[in-house]
């Protein structure tokens, strides 16, 4: 029997901005096709930790495996949906040319887009309800039509690995039922999916897997047994609300102090 | 004197002439790059490269060398200084501009106030001279303008997706450093070219406002290019024309007329709302 090597090996991974450590030896294995939600407070790392994947951030020590080959050998098997507030929505392009960006690494970088990208992109702006929208300017955006351009570049770079960056914050229930059924999508085309989130629901109903961080893997694996109240007082600490009926919430008003005084 | 006149006349120059040929082309490049100057939020740096190249053309000048290739030089030694303070994470970028610019310009005045001449070499460096420019400069214009734009328009795509989306950069394995270097450089020839119509002075003001203009008039990139360039060419080739009817500096009359087409601009966007 041949080995088939996990679509994603994360190994004893540290991250820093500077000299300022952010995550530390964090290790996990995804294999194909997963869904995994990644839960943790503000200022976790949960953007770092994904922008360290797409190797945007060098790894202080430690090594990330895709298909069983370093970061950085692959072309275009990742693909990265940008926290919303990280993207310059004043940039002047159209709807098309941010969907069409996702093609750009197809036939090299300085052809033009031929006949193949433009179905694509015509094809992902259909499946992401948003056809109607590519002329439009981005900065004439919705928060929730801003995202949908986000998933629709995404799909249209035909990924191994989709990584999600808060796609249900602040959108409408229409965006996020739309990203829900994409992932449903993906789940059938075999895409492995990282999503981070702050909706502890959601995690626990719509994935198997989750990933619990506060700057170091607190826990990894199913759902019920990771977001366990002992787990989460871990990550959370005192913005995690335990209600009667055994609900837990997370205190979104604070966030942690590092937050405040970064240099 | 009839209307047509009043363009022709001054074509019976031939400094005229040459003057409004490299007028014409640095407001063009000038506006090209500056898209991406207003765009990345490059402003500070486009001012800093145009004034540490100071020393370069002081030494050019007290030589009686090529100004052109004495900027040349000076504008490379500065892009990799900037680039290796700020690499190594000691000081932010922005200041270690800060002090690179202010020493250069400081150096450049220095060497140029020995000479008896100082008042106008000084103004000419500062605020360009564009009716100076010889046939040889007009061609090292040309020929480094070509080269500019060519790599702009090659480099469209990639400079596009580094600018408005570094993650996707990074996902597409794009060479980010080496392209943000290659724009750097790109940035500098353009400061160098732009030393005899605008100066030193006034370069970031023509990378600038037209670039602003055009990003209130468009809503892609490509379009903002031209009506930048058009733009450009325009505040040039009047700015020359009022210089020479009302004997002012070109290079101010130059980016008067830039920030006059902005504040027009503005002020008709702002009556539409
Ligand atoms: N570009 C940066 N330079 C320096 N420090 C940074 C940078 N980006 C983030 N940080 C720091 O890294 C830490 C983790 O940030 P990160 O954005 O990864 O958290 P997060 O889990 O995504 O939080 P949120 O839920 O608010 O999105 C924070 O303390 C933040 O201050
Ligand atoms: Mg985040």
């Amino acid at each position: 029997m041949t080995h088939i090597p996990h679509r994603l090996e994360v190994e004893n991974i540290s991250v820093a901005y500077g000299d300022n450590v952010i995550l530390r030896d964090i290790s996990f294995q995804v294999p194909h096709g997963a869904q995994i939600a990644v839960v943790g407070p503000n200022g976790a790392g949960k953007s770092t930790l994904f922008k360290a994947l797409v190797g945007l951030l060098p790894l202080k020590n430690g090594r990330i495996l895709i298909h069983g080959m370093p970061l950085g050998d692959h072309k275009d098997c990742v693909a990265y949906i940008p926290q919303r507030e990280e993207v310059d929505w004043r940039f002047p392009v159209t709807v098309t040319d941010v969907v069409t960006m996702g093609r750009f690494n197809t036939r090299g970088w300085f052809a033009r887009p031929n006949r193949d990208d433009h179905e694509a992109v015509a094809r992902s702006l259909d499946e992401m309800g948003i056809a109607n929208l590519a002329k439009v300017s981005i900065s004439d955006l919705s928060g929730g039509q801003q995202q949908r351009v986000f998933l629709a570049r995404a799909i249209a770079q035909e990924p191994h690995i989709l990584l999600m960056d808060e796609p249900f914050t602040g959108v409408d229930a229409t965006t996020q039922q739309v990203t829900l059924n994409l992932l449903d999508h993906l789940r059938q085309r075999q895409v492995t999916a990282i999503i981070s989130t702050h909706d502890l629901n959601l995690a626990a109903t719509r994935f198997e897997t989750v990933m619990l961080i506060n700057k170091r893997l607190v826990a990894f694996g199913p759902a019920k047994e990771v977001l366990s109240q002992e787990n989460l007082q871990k990550a959370f600490g005192s913005s995690l609300l335990v209600m009667e009926n055994g609900a837990m919430l997370v205190d979104e008003c604070c966030p942690p102090d590092e937050d405040h005084h970064h240099p | 004197m009839n209307f047509m006149n009043v363009f022709i006349t001054p074509l019976t120059y031939a400094f005229m002439q040459r003057g409004l040929l490299a007028g014409t082309m640095v407001g063009v490049l000038c506006a090209v790059m500056g898209t991406y100057v207003v765009l990345r939020g490059m402003a500070f740096l486009g001012d800093a490269l145009a004034h540490a190249i100071m020393p370069g053309v002081a030494i050019a000048y007290l030589l009686g060398g090529n100004l052109l290739l004495g900027a040349l030089v000076a504008a490379a030694v500065v892009a990799l200084g900037i680039g290796y303070f700020s690499k190594q994470g000691a000081v932010r970028e922005d200041t270690a501009i800060g002090i690179l610019f202010a020493a250069a310009l400081s150096l450049g005045v220095a060497m140029i106030s020995s000479i008896r001449s100082y008042a106008v070499d000084l103004s000419h460096i500062l605020f360009g001279n564009v009716l100076g420019v010889s046939p040889a400069d007009l061609w090292i214009t040309f020929g480094l303008g070509t080269v500019v734009l060519l790599t702009v328009v090659l480099l469209y795509r990639p400079f596009m997706v580094i600018s408005f989306d570094p993650v996707l950069a990074a996902t597409l394995r794009l060479p980010a450093e080496l392209l943000r270097n290659v724009m750097l450089l790109l940035l500098a020839l353009t400061v160098v070219i732009s030393l005899q119509t605008v100066g030193v002075g006034l370069a970031a003001a023509m990378l600038i406002t037209p670039a602003a203009t055009a990003y209130l008039l468009t809503r892609r990139l490509a379009p903002m290019m031209f009506v930048s360039a058009a733009i450009g060419a325009i505040s040039s080739l009047a700015g020359l024309y009022l210089s020479y009817y009302f004997n002012i500096v070109s290079g101010s009359a130059i980016v008067l007329t830039a920030t006059a087409i902005f504040l027009a601009v503005f002020l008709i966007k702002r009556g539409r709302r």
